[in-house]
């Protein structure tokens, strides 16, 4: 009995399929763990980090106090949500109310079983994944809106009725972008697309190209009209009128507090990390390391495969840096002995990280990570930079910009690849 | 790969299906209807995955999705709620509804019977792994003019939509 458990575990360990397709429940349970509690660790990560960059930006510090250069902030903070008195409006409808941020949350961190986030990590590999990720995602606006409505109150509705006419509307321009990258996965021998995720990264690389320097300006056309869709679907600033702030206090959310408030947190920052993560796969060539044709003899291999434990080493040594740095106080002992103890464990993951049997198997993670990390700064930077939009503004971007650029962008890739077909390939 | 299609599944999505349809026309409050009617689509999504069709599941959850998106508005600017609740239902046509059902029952019963020659005797091959490739060849190749009748009637409405809202074109 218990010699065919460890052999149905086994079994996985040679194929080259992800445990979904392969059919085994036990890897799949175990990555599905893995990836919740990857994605927790990463919306932690990015609420300490938006915090001190931000304030950075504006020549401000951000959280010092709760720890070394403010690093436990996000454990006090969540500590404090989960501990704070939690309200429902007396008139509030009970039930809609209190299912609303499950569906978010749930819509948010569904949409990962199919991100790739290499040839064979990822939880499933489905037939139908880019659709799969769009729909799931596009559920979440009903979790939105059911959140607005239930709360009965004027702010939340108003807030909620915004999130959904733009959510409706760069879905559009979002959908065209994300066809005419689909349209490029068709251009092989035989003529037939994908839409699985890890099809979509393995067209690009058969194709030796990643999907934004095709076709130059189009690759790159379509890639900037999902770059801005996607912020407008996660409703982040500057596109961020679903719960603006200064007009409507916190938009959609602002009857709930404690955990639930935690939940709407939570699915934002997922779905972000979600978004990204399409925007990787299609145009970014996915856990393709850069310049894989290029440079591509084995030396270059083995140069590349360095990056994951040298980036672990750098962080380590940021942080014996700034335990140096530390005030030599009795009272800041603790904070120094922590920050070093952090810096070494650092330090070990990336020494462990050179060890060429694991670089190999886990540096398609590396990669994918770092380059969802550009995209989840970039948010940052655009939340620091720009100012919101007005709503009227919004819906003349997304209805008389973005979606004639990703039509004419669908019409000009259809006809250049048909034209290549054509001209070089008769 | 060991199917995961069991009558299990079935009985629960139905069973899911179910419930939520008759809670669409049972519920007072037309919110509550329509969050009845995602659920019943959701599950309706499943069991065409159930039936290894992924690309008819997947385009039913985004309709769907952004479809009802739109009826929850229609439902909040245009019905007054607190109205609505104590309304009575208006439109009961017990004796036509009644016929109808009777019917579709009827029908159901004798498909059921005695309906073996309609159905194909062998399952068919599954074709999942290609699911998306071929129903893009069947729609734009062997039904390419249903398609675009289709799309122009989509097309009128569209036009019919921009006429009806705007004052002067």
């Amino acid at each position: 009995m218990i010699g065919q458990i460890v052999r149905y575990i086994q079994s996985y360990l040679h194929s080259d399929l992800t445990p979904g397709a392969a059919g085994n429940m036990f890897w799949a349970l175990v990555y599905i763990m893995l990836v919740f509690v990857g994605l927790s660790v990463a919306v932690i990560a990015m609420n300490w980090l938006e915090r001190k960059i931000l304030a950075h930006m504006q020549v401000r510090l951000g959280p010092m106090r709760v720890g070394p250069h403010g690093l436990l902030q996000p454990i006090a903070d969540a500590i404090k949500l989960l501990l704070k008195e939690d309200i429902m409006p007396a008139e509030a409808d009970g039930l809609i109310f209190w299912v609303a941020p499950f569906v978010v949350v749930l819509a948010a961190f569904t949409v990962f079983v199919v991100v790739p986030f290499g040839p064979t990590h990822a939880i499933t590999d489905m037939n139908i994944g880019i659709l799969f990720m769009l729909g799931v995602s596009s559920l979440s606006v009903l979790g939105i809106v059911m959140a607005g409505w239930a709360s009965n109150s004027h702010y939340p509705l108003i807030g909620a009725l915004r999130s959904s006419a733009q959510m409706v509307s760069y879905e559009v321009a979002m959908g065209l972008a994300v066809v005419s990258a689909i349209l490029m996965t068709s251009l092989n021998a035989d003529g037939t697309g994908t839409l699985s995720m890890i099809g979509i990264v393995q067209a690009q690389q058969a194709q030796h190209e990643w999907f934004i320097f095709k076709f130059f300006p189009l690759g790159l056309l379509a890639f900037f009209i999902f770059a801005v869709a996607m912020v407008a679907e996660t409703n982040r600033a500057p596109f961020d009128l679903a719960e603006a702030e200064s007009e409507l206090t916190a938009g959609f959310h602002t009857e709930y507090s404690g955990f639930r408030w935690s939940l709407f947190f939570l699915a934002e920052y997922s779905a972000m990390i979600a978004v990204s993560s399409i925007a990787v796969t299609l145009w970014l060539g996915g856990w393709l390391r850069p310049f894989p044709n290029l440079l591509s003899n084995s030396t270059w291999d083995r140069v590349f495969s360095l990056f994951p434990g040298i980036t672990f080493l750098f962080f380590a040594a940021i942080c014996f840096y700034n335990t140096a740095r530390m005030p030599k106080h009795p009272l800041f002992r603790i904070q120094t002995v922590g920050l070093a103890g952090f810096g070494i464990v650092l330090g070990l993951i990336g020494l462990i990280l050179f060890i060429p049997e694991v670089s190999i198997r886990v540096q398609d993670i590396f990669w994918f990570a770092a380059k969802v990390a550009g995209f989840m700064y970039m948010y940052i930077w655009y939340r620091g930079t720009f100012p919101r939009y007005r709503f009227d503004q919004l819906m003349q971007m997304g209805w008389k910009v973005l979606l004639p650029m990703g039509l004419g962008v669908l019409v000009l890739t259809a006809s250049v690849a048909l034209l290549q077909e054509k001209l070089w390939h008769p | 790969m060991a199917p995961v299609a069991t009558p299990f599944f079935f009985y629960l999505l139905s069973g899911i299906m179910l419930i939520g349809g008759i809670l669409v026309i049972t519920r007072k409050n037309p919110v509550h209807s329509a969050l009845a009617l995602i659920v019943t689509l959701l599950a309706q999504a499943s069991i065409y995955l159930m039936l290894y069709a992924p690309f008819v599941a997947g385009v039913q959850i985004i309709l769907y999705a952004g479809g009802i998106m739109v009826l929850f508005l229609f439902v909040i600017m245009l019905v007054s709620i607190d109205r609505s609740v104590k309304e009575r239902q208006f439109n009961s046509q017990w004796i036509v509804g009644m016929i109808a059902a009777t019917a579709l029952g009827g029908l159901f019963i004798a498909v059921f019977m005695k309906g073996k020659n309609i159905f194909p005797e062998h399952a068919l091959p599954v074709i999942e792994n290609d699911n998306t490739q071929k129903v893009a060849t069947m729609l734009y190749g062997q039904y390419m003019f249903a398609f675009e009748i289709a799309s122009l009637l989509l097309l009128v409405a569209i036009i019919g939509a921009v006429v009806m809202a705007k004052k002067r074109i």
